[in-house]
């Protein structure tokens, strides 16, 4: 039995990191997506710069369902560490191409897959000239091969390859001879091997493949960020590198003088505090970073909140804790944002699913941290951070003015009657007008502080007044809840029993899931959450419901406890569906759990 | 309190060139010990910035935490203020100068504010050479937390428990010549008539300035037995060349006599006239600069003034060639791309 199928089956590449796999591999799914084809292309990497073994899981479906499926179909296992394993995780079916320079051990005894040998190597040594190209080579020689495999218009190969050298065609004709050499060969010895196909579509019209840090980063140019600290650590590390590369060429004046300024700083505490420091002053200011850099932070954070100092933070989320899986993914650092810092702190939370909001959000960021005066983290995670998805396209309205919230000029301080204060809630609704140094001679001027401080900013131990300030934060809170972004709900059924929550990366996979079920007869309606601090329409969605499945990917149900905690939800009315090995979540995953809990229930209730 | 201020104006007070008295650069009343150096020194940053005729909305001031960290609030009332948290007063500095580089920056902070917790983000803003002044008001203890010893206290030196402080100590003058700082003078909270001119002259400078005070804490580390006593310092304080500081636009009229006088001048036309006199150092040279301090360490003395100044480093805004105009008041033309750019940028995902 082969697999077969048009449009639908997952393939990975297993590979060694450092071997030039990534450009080859990112070609093959960019061809995809050029086809039209809906495509979602995974890197699963190590912590590791060279010699390590790294995987390229793309999975291709015409429906559109763009999470993890698990599972593959077909392997391009050029990887010697890992081809047992590779072997062995092959679905019943498959298909397994190998460098035929290597000679499959005795024990690679299956007999339910196909085997696919190319002689990589030797394709490369005798048809490829200079000995340095060898190597990176081999790998165009298997998308090749693949093409032909899968019945792929050739041309959309070539002329990705063509783009993607537009400025270096001389580097074009090596790429372009070695896709021909793995088309031919391909055509030759394995005419009518493999069953699983792709065809052109029409289901991606004006889709862009991104990654959802380059998205950020665009966001935060958009955004009006101007300063930037930041300390590397992956996955956040290419929103700081694709925002230095888009403010090179978008933030010149005439002279190539720069309108920002990103600061490699010495630790995270120092990055979250250069923004601070920056947006105190009235200029946007953002930084990037994952787990560690937020539990460096928590000190800052505190401060800002207790401050009200607006700055946006984004976290792409990592496999914590600790040092955790550098490189997996995870959404694990929700209370810890929730609530950072020691003391009573709340703090804002966006949840982009794709790289669209990634642009949104963290552009709207900027408006709410001004507005709200407080911090705002964007959570992002690994999986959406350096993975390329697709959506629709970002868009920017010419029309839109930035948001820059209660800051007082010099006119309005003028014309004030009364005295002015920092702390004084003028509009009750818990956000006060702020002054940027240096707006007037005479008017405006404050300390700021993280100590206890009344109406007017001076310090003050004053049991009352800090109460007082206190109670004026928790108000503040109730406002942002009308600012942050509402959940997106889906009813399908308005009397069913069950529904399920979710957010950013587990999206996907959870509307598959819930797809599946509901074919099966199970009908869940879904609810995604945007935003913290969760509005009256989450616990209203909650409430409608007889059980909630919360959807998550780390171990403990952080968000579970979230709303628990936040809307008052009886615990046993919010089941848990985790997933926390560090690979995105994948649908079976979700519908398997939720099927398991039912029966279980199902049994329970018998029972009586 | 040491020093409650009277409430009426005399109409007479003197007025620097911007009209302003030196009224208008104080702040509230200090909430400190009755004879703390910090309260000194205060006095002398409002001097200072009288005297060069600052504009003090022109100014934010910056701290940690810790007394010392407190004394903004005790001088330039019309200036804006941060008080920041332990040690990391650096790095709010560097955000705000990044936002603004047209304010005058002067950072507050303390021997543990600096020379302990935060004494990361103390060497990277040397290192960044940011456009501020740093004055460190060293006590040689942790005031605030009751008398601790802090990194600064000399080995051997004891405060008021009596408890030998065990450790190394830490010279933040040393140090940031070794980084690079570009300004780095010493100055003791009971001599007005050299710290006055020494704020003034790193106020002046541009780049990053460290103005390292010895401040005694008169009710944890004043005792006989520690060196950063007020008697310990008068009986061992010896500064390097006396100087003159002019600031820019002032005429100059002294006359100096040919080789004993050496001038450096200020990127904005201040200059400093440094008057020789026999073995004093070039301290425009960094080795010469670390060898005075380490000569004079050897000896037991402690060498104060100007220690080191470089005029030729450029600052952060420099280094990373950001535009003129403060990043806070680019406009939003200037700022976002607009749709049609993000449409040519997308266009290549696709
Ligand atoms: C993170 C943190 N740890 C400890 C403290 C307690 N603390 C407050 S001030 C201080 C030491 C201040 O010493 P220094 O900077 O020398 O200032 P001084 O009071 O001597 O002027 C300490 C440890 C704190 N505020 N924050
Ligand atoms: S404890 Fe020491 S440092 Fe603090 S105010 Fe009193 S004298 Fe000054
Ligand atoms: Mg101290």
């Amino acid at each position: 039995m082969k697999l077969e199928g048009i449009n639908d089956f997952v393939i990975r590449f297993a590979n060694v990191n450092g071997s030039g796999s990534a450009s080859a591999n990112a070609l093959f799914a960019k061809s995809l997506f050029r086809l039209g084809v809906p495509v979602s292309p995974k890197n699963i990497f190590p912590s590791n710069i060279q010699g390590l073994p790294t995987w390229y899981e793309v999975r291709i479906n015409e429906k559109g369902n763009l999470g993890r499926r698990g599972g593959y179909d077909f392997i391009v296992a050029v990887n010697g560490q890992t081809l047992k394993r590779d072997y062995e995780g092959l679905a019943p079916g498959g298909y397994f191409m190998y460098d035929s320079a290597r000679q499959l051990p005795a024990d690679f005894a299956r007999d339910d897959i196909t085997l696919i040998n190319i002689p990589l190597t030797q394709i490369c040594n005798r048809e490829i000239e200079d000995p340095k190209l060898r190597q990176l080579l081999k790998n165009i020689v298997y998308v090749g091969a693949l093409a032909h495999l899968f019945g792929m218009e050739f041309s959309v190969l070539t002329d990705s390859i063509l783009s993607q050298y537009k400025k270096k065609p001389k580097l074009a004709e090596p790429n372009i001879k070695a896709l021909t050499l793995g088309f031919e060969y391909a055509a030759t010895h394995f005419q009518d091997t493999c069953k699983l196909k792709v065809k052109r579509s029409n289901k991606l019209t004006r889709h862009i493949l991104m990654d959802g840090n380059t998205a950020t980063a665009l966001g935060a140019l958009y955004g009006g960020a101007t300063v930037a600290g930041w300390y590397p650590i992956t996955p956040s590390t290419s929103v700081i590198e694709a925002f230095d590369k888009f403010t090179s060429q978008y933030r010149l004046d005439d002279s190539g003088k720069k309108r920002v300024a990103i600061l490699q700083a010495e630790d995270e505490l120092t990055a979250l505090g250069i923004a601070l420091g920056a947006s105190w002053n009235g200029a946007r200011a953002f930084t990037a970073t994952s787990g560690p850099g937020i539990s460096l932070m928590n000190e800052f954070l505190g401060l800002a909140y207790f401050a009200e100092i607006p700055v946006v933070l984004i976290d792409v989320q990592r496999t914590g804790p600790s040092t955790g899986m550098p490189t997996r993914t995870q959404q694990s650092d929700i209370l810890l944002c929730a609530c950072a810092s020691h003391g009573d702190t709340r703090h804002v939370l966006l949840f982009p699913c794709d790289p669209k909001e990634c642009f949104e959000m963290t552009a709207d960021g900027f408006d709410l941290a001004e507005r709200l005066q407080t911090p705002v983290i964007i959570m992002s995670d690994l999986d959406l951070g350096m993975n390329d998805h697709i959506c629709l396209p970002l868009e920017w309205d010419d029309t839109r003015t930035y948001d820059r919230g209660k800051v007082l000029d010099k006119h309005q301080l003028e014309s004030l009657t009364g005295k002015w204060g920092r702390y004084l809630d003028k509009d009750g609704d818990g956000i006060c007008y702020r002054t940027y140094p240096g707006t007037h001679q005479r008017l405006g001027s404050y300390v700021t502080r993280g100590s206890s401080h009344d109406e007017f900013a001076a310090y003050t131990e004053d049991n009352d007044t800090y109460q007082r300030i206190m109670v004026r934060l928790g108000k503040k809170w109730q406002t942002a809840k009308g600012l942050v972004p509402k959940p997106d709900i889906k009813l399908t059924d308005t009397a069913a029993d069950y529904g399920a929550v979710f957010f950013g990366t587990s999206t996907q996979a959870s509307h598959e899931a819930i797809e599946t079920l509901g074919s099966q007869g199970i009908t869940i309606n879904t609810m995604r959450l945007r935003g913290f601090p969760f509005q009256d329409e989450v616990k209203a969605f909650i409430d409608r419901h007889k059980t909630i499945f919360v959807i998550e990917q780390n171990r403990d149900g952080q968000m579970r406890t979230l709303l628990i905690s936040e809307c008052g939800i009886r615990p046993d009315k919010l089941v848990s569906i985790t997933h926390f090995d560090g690979l995105p979540v994948t649908a079976g995953h979700i519908s398997y759990s939720i099927e398991q809990i039912l029966k279980a229930q199902m049994q329970q209730g018998g029972a009586q | 309190m040491s020093s409650t201020r009277p409430g009426f104006r005399h109409p007479d007070l003197p007025k620097n060139d911007l009209g302003y008295t030196r009224r208008d650069y104080e702040g509230a009343a200090s909430t400190l010990c009755a004879g703390c150096g910090h309260d000194s020194i205060s006095n002398a940053i409002i001097n200072a910035c009288y005297e060069l005729a600052l504009e003090p909305s022109g100014i934010a001031k910056m701290s940690g935490i810790g007394c010392s960290s407190k004394t903004p609030a005790y001088f330039l009332g019309k200036s804006h203020g941060f008080n920041s948290v332990h040690g990391r007063m650096p790095s709010i500095a560097t955000g705000a100068d990044m936002a603004n580089r047209d304010l005058v920056y002067i950072g507050v902070s303390g021997d543990g504010d600096t020379a302990s917790i935060g004494m990361g983000q103390f060497i990277h803003v040397v290192r960044r050479n940011l456009n501020m002044v740093y004055i460190v008001m060293n006590n040689g203890c942790y005031g605030l937390t009751k008398g601790q010893d802090s990194a600064t206290a000399d080995r051997g030196s004891a405060g008021k428990k009596g408890r030998q402080s065990l450790f190394e100590s830490i010279d933040l003058c040393e140090l940031a010549i070794a980084i690079g700082a570009g300004f780095v003078a010493r100055g003791f909270s009971g001599d007005k008539e050299q710290l006055v001119p020494l704020l003034k002259a790193a106020i002046t400078h541009k780049g990053f300035a460290l103005v390292d005070v010895i401040s005694p804490c008169v009710t944890f580390n004043n005792t006989t037995t520690s060196t950063k006593s007020y008697q310990w310092v008068r009986d061992h304080m010896e500064a390097t060349a006396t100087f003159d500081f002019i600031p820019p636009r002032k005429e100059i009229t002294t006359q100096y006599e040919k080789g004993t006088t050496q001038s450096v001048t200020l990127h904005d036309g201040g200059v400093i006239h440094l008057h020789k006199s026999d073995g004093s150092v070039d301290i425009t040279q960094r080795r010469p600069a670390i060898d005075a301090l380490e000569l004079y360490r050897e000896k037991g003395r402690l060498l104060t003034g100007i220690l080191h100044i470089n005029e030729s480093l450029k600052d952060t805004h420099d280094i990373l060639e950001t535009v003129e105009t403060p990043l806070n008041s680019l406009a939003e033309k200037e700022l976002c791309p607009g749709n049609q750019v993000l449409q040519q940028i997308i266009e290549t995902y696709r």
